[in-house]
């Protein structure tokens, strides 16, 4: 390409995107004479050199657009919200333009009269140099001409929506010529004559839409009364002598003048232009590239020279490595740009959002001058628009609903730049409508993403990152705005391919806060040296949390269960994942002694199973090229400073396979921390050995009894086990699959009954009957098992009793067929997340329609908003409101007081019970019985007259 | 495919090319894609990736992409002891080592004496093709560099 034109490109695109902010922000100071000077430049300077160059189209256009702003930096027209439209139009077809011209080095054809004709209209309406005029005014006049215009745009600025100033669409008819004036219009309803520098033609074209200016009152109007659409005469601006407000020094919009202004503005920008200077991409990465050899090669210096205690080559090699550091560090600046320069198209993105929705929409920007790598920055300029246009387009309310909720009409979106710790914080606000979380909380469960029980339990946090989840969307509809196919999962990725993370927080009916964290810098980064398998790895220092050494000491914390295994990590229970496993790297069993890189990997921490952990060093990221770029568990590779090859290790991808875990599974596990806080009961539960390696547990209210059975009357019928118990047929089911029954005499049986049925589960061992604070850590959805959890120090399975039942008696739960429990709608108020998801498949199994509530408080929140039911559950002891008070309340209510309530709870005594009555419960049982439960409901249902 | 090169070569006159062996059949491949060859180095195991990708080396500091030809054209694996020679190429912009037994001359060939591949060749060769030479000892096989870099990834 021509040298010429690539200056001119070059040149021309960064003036051009400083043109979007530049214009918008004169919308919004519309008297800043110095803004439109600058605007005024840029295109006057476009317009020149594609003269210059032979780019007739280009030049058109930019003559037009000069020729508008020349106008109003004259003070004969006003800017105004229309007219800055037309403006950016003009810009933005002079970026096509210009970007046609890079790719083809011609000029494309096309037809641009519409455009150039609203600019001619623009054109037309300033006002004229009468130079004949009597009245033609002296430059003081001028000036003051100038001043009111400023201050009624002032004024019209003040108003709250879109003003233009004053307008009169006067009848041709109406039009008389005073004097020099092209015309004058007296305002019959007010007296007053104002003179309009406007033809016939154009008063007969403005339809509606206001044009500029022209009131031109020689001072101030008395009050504003201005109305948007110009069509009452309210303004009382006083009587007008002098029209025009061309000064007489017209200044031909030619060449002759340009390098004056040119040189003046140049003196000006002189101090600025001599601290920067523009340099070519290509050469400053060029320039990391060997700066990133040098590292390497000063990293082989140090290693040579430290092998060699006594060299010469110590010294030298000491300056080298400081110079070297140096370096490093000055040309990673020379990476790092502010934060600023990802945002700067946000302005006029915001606003054509706001244009195309009716919206009122502001953007605030802080911490604009936040740096980080270049690399970093290309990475999230997508995500970033994609958010910013999810709050203008999702989250802020139109202008009457937001009124009507209370709300200033205008919503604002708020971004918020900031370092912290070796990353950038980056928050994308809004005070919009938020999301509500129920919704969300539904949309996962209706997509699978979890199961309903479970997903009752999860907190506000967790919820919300399924709307990180490919293809979910809570919007009502997709709008071309938002657009299909960039949803938050590739925010998500693009975020987290980069090293970031990203979470997202609402409050419904306030608004919504995205808070993205991205780490500084990727091309030279600290990493940790690995062995694993006689092969050496590097782990981003970024990712690494604590390192653990395993030893004879330590070892006693690694639990297995059911072949996944764990670290017990203080209060933690961290998921292991053996790095030669995931790369198949072949290795004997675990040496005695290993390593675990304790990980954070998004909200998760999970523990990488390493042999060696050799030191840290800041290494040169390479990149692996195509044929390996697809495998998930590598983030790049380098050369150490022997010359090795090592491949840097991606945790995140490493992890995500390892535990397949999809993020709606990270959500519901995420409780990995013992927060004894959230479950308030203990439980007793009976502790065994199943015969595998694991201990497991169940609760102890739902055994009916424990027995050992002599091996010899174990019978097998059907291939299935049996034994004649108590005048009936037991069924006996091993705890483990590779039990041999009649290995031990007597067999420990636990018997669970149910409905008159019973059936017994052979252990090897009855353990302990224990106290426990039960919650379940990690959700490992295997048949049977309701999860893990800690008891007495060790990780212990809790067994889902109703699997073992429903293996044992297929139709267990059958019963439901019989009775039409309709929509029976019942509450269950419990603050032990177990036990509400223990309780609560019972019911449904038995037809019954069950919402849940973990407090006093919160049911009573659901039936203060209008939720009806059936019969209420409620446990007794629960923090904010329990049982008691729950029941007080509720029949203290006229609208709820004859609903069936009944009390489930540990609580046994003669005393609570009576207390129970008192309040108001209809009935009262003791934790867990089946059986009573399900015939106290039936009961409870049949007085209260509905279907049970 | 190989009748175009046939054909633009023929009227250019001949083609200069690298030519190596695998086992007993020797290839060529054009010398203007040739950046450098190499004795044996040391190269890096990266697990998980295709059986034909090697590894990779460090070539004055640049990453380098080992492939192993005998994998990619169904050819046993070289007998232990037998160290491969590297030839270097450059393609869409990274840099590619082949691995091969021998490293031969740079052979001038005339446009029209290189024919199209013959039928019975074997599907995996067929499809790095580019024509055939004959020669007084034996065919010289031509290959199209960017077939030889199309591995399987989905099979990884």
């Amino acid at each position: 390409m021509d040298d010429l034109l690539r200056d001119f490109l070059t040149e021309s695109a960064e003036n051009l995107q400083k043109l979007d902010q530049d214009l918008i922000e004169l919308e919004q100071r519309p008297h800043d004479l110095a803004l439109v000077h600058s605007i005024f430049r840029t295109i006057h300077t476009i317009k020149g050199t594609c003269g210059f160059i032979g780019l007739p189209r280009l030049e058109v256009l930019a003559h037009v657009t000069e020729s508008v702003l020349g106008a109003v930096r004259e003070g004969r027209l006003m800017v105004v919200p229309s007219m800055i439209s037309d403006i950016l139009q003009s810009v933005d077809t002079i970026k096509a333009i210009q970007g046609e011209l890079e790719r083809s080095e011609t000029e494309p054809a096309g037809d641009d009269t519409a455009l150039l004709g609203s600019l001619q209209a623009w054109m037309d309406c300033a006002t004229t140099p009468v130079s004949n005029s009597p009245m033609a005014p002296t430059p003081a006049a001028v000036r003051a001409i100038m001043a009111s215009n400023a201050q009624a745009q002032a004024i019209c600025a003040s108003t709250p929506t879109e003003v233009s100033p004053p307008v009169f669409t006067p009848e041709p008819d109406e039009l008389e010529l005073v004097g020099g004036a092209r015309g004058t219009f007296e305002d019959f309803s007010t007296g007053e004559v104002l003179a309009i520098h406007a033809d016939a033609g154009m008063v007969a074209r403005s339809t509606g839409e206001s044009r500029a200016v022209l009131g031109t009152p020689l001072s101030a109007p008395a009050d504003a009364g201005i109305s948007p659409d110009g069509t009452d005469a309210a303004p009382t601006l006083p009587p007008v002598q002098a029209v025009t407000a061309a000064p007489t020094v017209a200044t031909p919009p030619n060449a002759p003048e340009a390098p004056r202004t040119e040189s003046a503005s140049g003196e000006a920008r002189g101090s600025i232009a001599d601290s920067s200077l523009r340099v070519n991409v290509t050469l400053l990465d060029k320039l990391m590239n060997l700066v990133g050899e040098l590292v390497l090669a000063r990293n082989q210096l140090i290693q040579l020279s430290a092998a060699d205690d006594d060299s010469v080559y110590a010294a030298p090699v000491q300056h080298l490595n400081r110079v070297t550091t140096d370096l490093q560090e000055a040309v990673m600046r020379t990476r790092m740009q502010a934060i600023g320069g990802a945002w700067s198209k946000l302005p006029r993105l915001v606003r054509d959002l706001a244009k195309a929705s009716g919206k009122q929409l502001a953007l605030e920007m802080h911490g604009a001058e936040t740096e980080l790598d270049r690399q970093i920055l290309q990475a999230i300029q997508d995500p970033l628009t994609h958010m910013v246009r999810n709050s203008a387009d999702h989250g802020v309310e139109l202008p009457d609903v937001r009124r009507s909720a209370g709300k200033p009409e205008q919503g604002t979106i708020r971004l918020n730049a900031y370092h912290e710790g070796g990353h950038v914080i980056l928050e994308i606000a809004d005070d919009g409508a938020g999301i509500s979380v129920e919704k969300v909380r539904r949309k996962a469960v209706e997509r699978g993403l979890v199961p309903a029980d479970v997903a009752a339990t999860l907190s506000e946090a967790q919820v919300f990152r399924f709307i990180f989840e490919p293809g979910f969307s809570t919007a009502e509809k997709i709008t071309n705005v938002s657009g299909r196919g960039v949803g938050m999962d590739v925010v998500r990725s693009n975020i987290e391919k980069i090293g970031g993370t990203v979470e997202l927080s609402s409050r419904e009916g306030r608004g919504t806060t995205v808070r993205v964290k991205i780490p500084l810098t990727l091309a030279i980064i600290s990493a940790l040296l690995v062995g694993s398998a006689s092969e050496v790895f590097a782990i981003p220092q970024i990712g690494v949390v604590e390192l653990v050494r395993v030893n004879d000491e330590v070892r006693h914390r690694i639990e297995e269960v059911q072949g996944a295994r764990f670290f017990r990590l203080r209060d933690t229970l961290l998921p292991l994942v053996s790095l030669a496993e995931r790369l198949v790297l072949s290795t004997t069993s675990l040496p005695d002694e290993y390593n675990i890189i304790v990980c954070q990997v998004g909200e998760l921490r999970v523990g990488l199973v390493v042999d060696e952990v050799f030191d840290t060093q800041e290494i040169v990221v390479k990149p692996v090229g195509r044929l390996v770029k697809h495998l998930p568990v590598y983030a790049g590779c380098t050369i150490l400073g022997d010359g090795r090859v090592i491949m840097i290790l991606d945790t995140t991808g490493i992890a995500n396979e390892a535990l397949a875990v999809t993020h709606a599974e990270q959500a519901a596990g995420a409780a990995t921390e013992l927060d004894a806080s959230e479950d308030g009961a203990t439980e007793s539960v009976l502790v065994y050995d199943a015969g595998s390696t694991a201990l497991q547990a169940v609760p102890l209210s739902l055994v009916a009894r424990l027995e050992e059975i002599p091996a010899d009357q174990i019978e097998e019928a059907d291939g299935r086990a049996l034994v004649q118990y108590r005048g009936a047929l037991l069924p006996l089911l091993p705890a483990s699959a590779a039990m041999d029954l009649r290995a031990r005499n007597p067999r420990p049986v636990i018997v669970f009954t149910d409905n008159g049925r019973s059936m017994g589960v052979a252990v090897d061992e009855i353990r302990d009957i224990v106290d426990a604070r039960l919650t379940l850590d990690q959700a490992t959805h295997r048949p049977g098992v309701l999860g893990v959890c800690v008891i007495g120090g060790r990780a212990t399975e809790i067994i889902d009793t109703n699997h073992f039942l429903r293996q044992a008696f297929g139709d267990w739960f059958a019963p439901a067929a019989q009775l039409q429990r309709g929509d029976t709608h019942v509450l269950l108020v419990d603050d032990s997340r177990f036990f509400l998801s223990l309780i609560a498949p019972v019911l449904r199994g038995a037809g019954y329609k069950v919402s849940t509530a973990s407090d006093g408080r919160d049911a009573l929140t659901y039936l203060e908003r209008g939720d009806r039911y059936d019969i209420i559950i409620s446990d007794i002891d629960m923090p904010a409101v329990d049982g008691f008070a729950l029941a007080r309340e509720i029949r203290a209510n006229p609208a709820w007081s004859d609903v069936p309530l009944l009390a489930l709870t540990g609580r046994s005594t003669p005393a609570d019970r009576e207390r129970a009555r008192a309040c108001g419960f209809d009935e009262f049982l003791v934790k867990f019985d089946r059986e009573a439960v399900l015939s106290a409901l039936q009961r409870l249902a049949a007085t209260a007259g509905v279907p049970a | 495919m190989s009748a175009a090169i046939g054909a633009t070569t023929s009227g250019h006159g001949s083609v200069e090319y690298v030519t190596f062996r695998l086992a007993d059949q020797w290839l060529g491949i054009p010398v203007l894609l040739v950046q450098e060859v190499l004795l044996a180095q040391r190269i890096a195991l990266v697990p998980r990736t295709p059986a034909e990708v090697a590894g990779f080396l460090n070539l004055r500091g640049q990453i380098v992409t080992a492939v192993e030809l005998r994998t990619r054209l169904g050819l046993p694996a070289r007998a232990a002891g037998e160290a491969p020679m590297n030839v270097v190429v450059r393609h869409e912009g990274e840099l590619f080592s082949l691995l091969v037994d021998e490293v031969g001359d740079v052979l001038s060939v005339d446009g029209a004496a290189v024919e199209p591949p013959p039928p019975t060749l074997d599907p995996t060769w067929r499809q790095a093709c580019a024509g055939i030479v004959r020669r007084e000892r034996g065919l010289l096989v031509v290959v199209h560099v960017h077939a030889l870099l199309r591995l399987d990834l989905a099979a990884a």
